[in-house]
């Protein structure tokens, strides 16, 4: 029964067809609202890949999802399931803004950047290591307290927000705007009017940074035998703790370069629930790109595309709403994650004769 | 006297009407985790039946029918949940996040699309809601001095999903510590293989876990769109789910201290929402009310990390049980 996939049935076939099925249901879903799925579908590709707009949109939204992506990755090859990156990306966030509303008139820009970025970083670090300590030396189960980290961050930057770093005179829960930021891809060239920006190609550096660190070097080693056989890596003489918080701890930098892309790539300014929604999309992408750089920064772009595929379905198809494309994220979190198993015993019957 | 009356009353009326739904889906958490199955799509499962309620509610007329629909909906879910967890024994944290996002999804795309009001549904009037039930004999209860207006200020006057959600928690402890079923369910939790060599299946038991933690979930979405509020809104539950999750945390897994923690966690609500844009006296700044807020959570971190108290979770919770070949 429990015969191997061949590598290229686990890495490429199964996602196939998991995204195929969750396709076909959301199609029935679409059926249900009254809709044409072959025109929602039609609607979801031009809209992602229709225009260089539409795809420098795509770009941007990916950018956000493989941060995500990545955030989530690192912290199932160590072992633990980090619910916590939208909380991570809140604090990562309120680093980067705290560092720009200070020193953004002051420094040069380039320099104020790099700081808003390694402080964004730094912030995002700590908040995913506390729970990555709390689970390494008191016990407390990581996924229970990442989720309860989430709304405490929330809470804090809604009361600092509100209270504190509101722009004085103004109404809307906002910081004053920055006075510089990532300059966009089309400073360089890319065709077209789109908010994509210097983070993605940033994005790409964390996430060949991620495979070099995890497959590369002695100490990825360590981590991924922590995450697969914790009983192997106490044996071998690892220090596991030390391996959960640190594995916490760039999670959480990386979470912070969703606040990067949106706040200093395209708001220029603190605003509340700047993460939408990405923070948990990045455990799709992790799932579907298999914990792997390469599989979450194509995931990435598929997600970025159901993003920003399904703002423009919202606008074609009044009837359906952008939420729509959270059915899809959903059931490939299922079907990739939780009903995993459905398809691996037949396929490798199939296969494997 | 009159005047903190005016002020008491209020605050802990609102009380139970916000621990209801806590104190109903706190015990659909505690009936799976028992199980042995965790269950983080508790949030998930009140928003779809909070939207099958509202929508059959509002088709129908008959707030009954939205409780039938919002009970079938969350089980649906909690199916799934039950497939994925014990049949399939995947990752029950990836099943229980699926729901959530895939709930969220849902409920908004055919909220959206069957009504055409910006994701709502109708408002619910009439026989669509569940009215206040007044506490018999109000007229006279309240003549007593202090404790008749209390009396009838507090208890009375709620929904029906209030008053099943207290009169959950006894039966719970009941069903949980006193009968068979209870006892195996338990053992599941702690020891599932004790249970299968005892010649019980213990995917049975998980399954019937799970599925009352659906149905429990069905009465708490109802009670948000049809009792507590008055139609559905996408995202109406608004982290319900997960501060419930914190209170079955807090409470131990088990059922009178779901009751104190879920009352406690309401106080905290209706206090904050009392002191929105009140000042702290002396400071002239508004008062934090996010702190409040945000206290269940910490309160529940604190627990887990074992600095006060100590948490101790079903100790098979979470781990898929593998029958011997």
């Amino acid at each position: 029964m429990n015969r191997e996939l061949p590598r290229w049935a686990d890495l490429a076939l199964l996602p196939a067809l998991n995204l195929l099925l969750a396709l076909g249901v959301s199609a029935l879903v679409v059926l249900a609202a009254g809709e044409s799925p072959a025109a929602a579908l039609q609607a979801l590709a031009i809209g992602s890949f229709g225009s260089w707009d539409s795809v420098g949109y795509t770009l941007f939204y990916a950018t956000d999802m493989a941060f995500a992506g990545l955030a989530v990755a690192i912290a199932f090859k160590c072992g633990l399931f980090n619910i916590g990156v939208e909380g991570q990306a809140a604090i990562g966030g309120l680093g980067l803004a705290l560092v720009m509303l200070g020193l953004d008139s002051t420094l040069p820009a380039a320099l104020v950047v790099i700081l808003a970025v390694a402080a964004g970083a730094l912030a995002g670090a700590a908040y995913g290591a506390i729970p990555g300590w709390l689970q390494a030396r008191r016990g407390s189960h990581v996924v229970i307290t990442t989720i309860m980290f989430n709304f405490i961050a929330a809470s804090l930057l809604v009361y600092l927000l509100v209270n504190v770093l509101i722009e004085p005179g103004q109404m809307a829960p906002e910081t004053r705007r920055f006075a510089v930021g990532l300059p966009p891809l089309s400073d360089f060239g890319f065709p077209g009017r789109s908010p994509v920006n210097l983070a993605l190609p940033l994005a790409l550096l964390a996430a060949l940074a991620v495979w070099v660190l995890v497959w590369r070097t002695p100490w990825g080693y360590g981590l991924r035998v922590v995450g697969s056989n914790p009983d192997a890596a106490a044996y071998a003489g690892i220090d596991q703790g030390r391996r959960i918080i640190a594995a916490m701890a760039i999670s959480g930098a990386l979470a912070a370069g969703i606040a990067v892309n949106e706040l200093l790539g395209s708001q220029d300014k603190l605003i509340l629930n700047f993460t939408g929604g990405a923070g948990f999309t990045g455990i799709a992408v992790a799932l579907m790109g298999r914990n792997h750089p390469v599989g979450v920064l194509l995931a990435a772009l598929l997600f970025g595309a159901l993003a920003q595929g399904g703002a423009e379905l919202a606008f074609e198809m009044p009837d359906l709403p952008r939420e729509t494309v959270m059915v899809v994220q959903g059931l490939v979190i299922l079907f990739t994650g939780a009903l995993g198993a459905l398809f691996r015993a037949p396929l490798s019957r199939l296969l494997g004769a | 006297m009159e005047a903190t009356l005016d002020l008491v009353v209020p605050i802990l009326a609102a009380t139970l009407r916000v621990a209801a739904p806590l104190i109903l889906a706190a015990l659909a958490g505690l009936f799976a985790e028992r199980s042995g199955v965790v269950d983080v799509g508790l949030e998930g499962k009140m928003l779809f039946a909070a939207f099958a309620a509202a929508a059959t509610a509002a088709v129908t007329g008959s707030a009954w029918a939205g409780l039938g629909a919002a009970i079938l909906a969350s089980s649906a879910l909690a199916l799934i949940h039950a497939f994925a967890c014990v049949t399939l024994r995947g990752s029950q944290v990836v099943s229980g996040m699926a729901i959530n996002v895939l709930a969220a999804g849902l409920s908004a795309t055919l909220a959206l699309a069957w009504f055409r009001q910006g994701g709502q549904t109708p408002p619910l009037t009439g026989a669509a809601r569940f009215a206040p039930i007044p506490l018999p004999g109000a007229e006279w209860i309240a003549e007593v001095p202090l404790l008749g207006r209390l009396l009838v200020g507090v208890v009375g006057g709620h929904a029906m999903p209030v008053y099943v959600a207290f009169a959950l928690v006894p039966l719970a402890a009941f069903v949980l510590w006193r009968t068979r079923f209870g006892l195996r369910l338990r053992a599941c939790g702690e020891n599932p293989g004790a249970v299968d060599a005892a010649g019980v299946s213990v995917a049975r038991l998980r399954y019937a876990g799970v599925l009352i933690a659906g149905v429990l979930c069905g009465i708490a979405g109802a009670a948000i769109s049809t009792a507590q509020g008055a139609q559905f809104s996408p995202e109406m539950t608004a982290g319900r789910g997960f501060i419930a999750l914190a209170a079955l945390i807090v409470a131990n897994w088990k059922p009178w201290p779901v009751l104190w923690t879920c009352l406690g966690f309401g106080l905290l609500d209706a206090v904050a929402i009392r002191l929105q844009g009140v000042p702290v006296p002396g400071l002239g700044v508004p008062f934090p009310v996010q702190a409040i807020q945000a206290l269940p959570y910490v309160l529940t971190v604190i627990l887990l990390a074992g600095f006060v108290g100590r948490a101790t979770a079903p100790r098979a919770a979470g781990v898929p049980y593998v029958k011997e070949r």
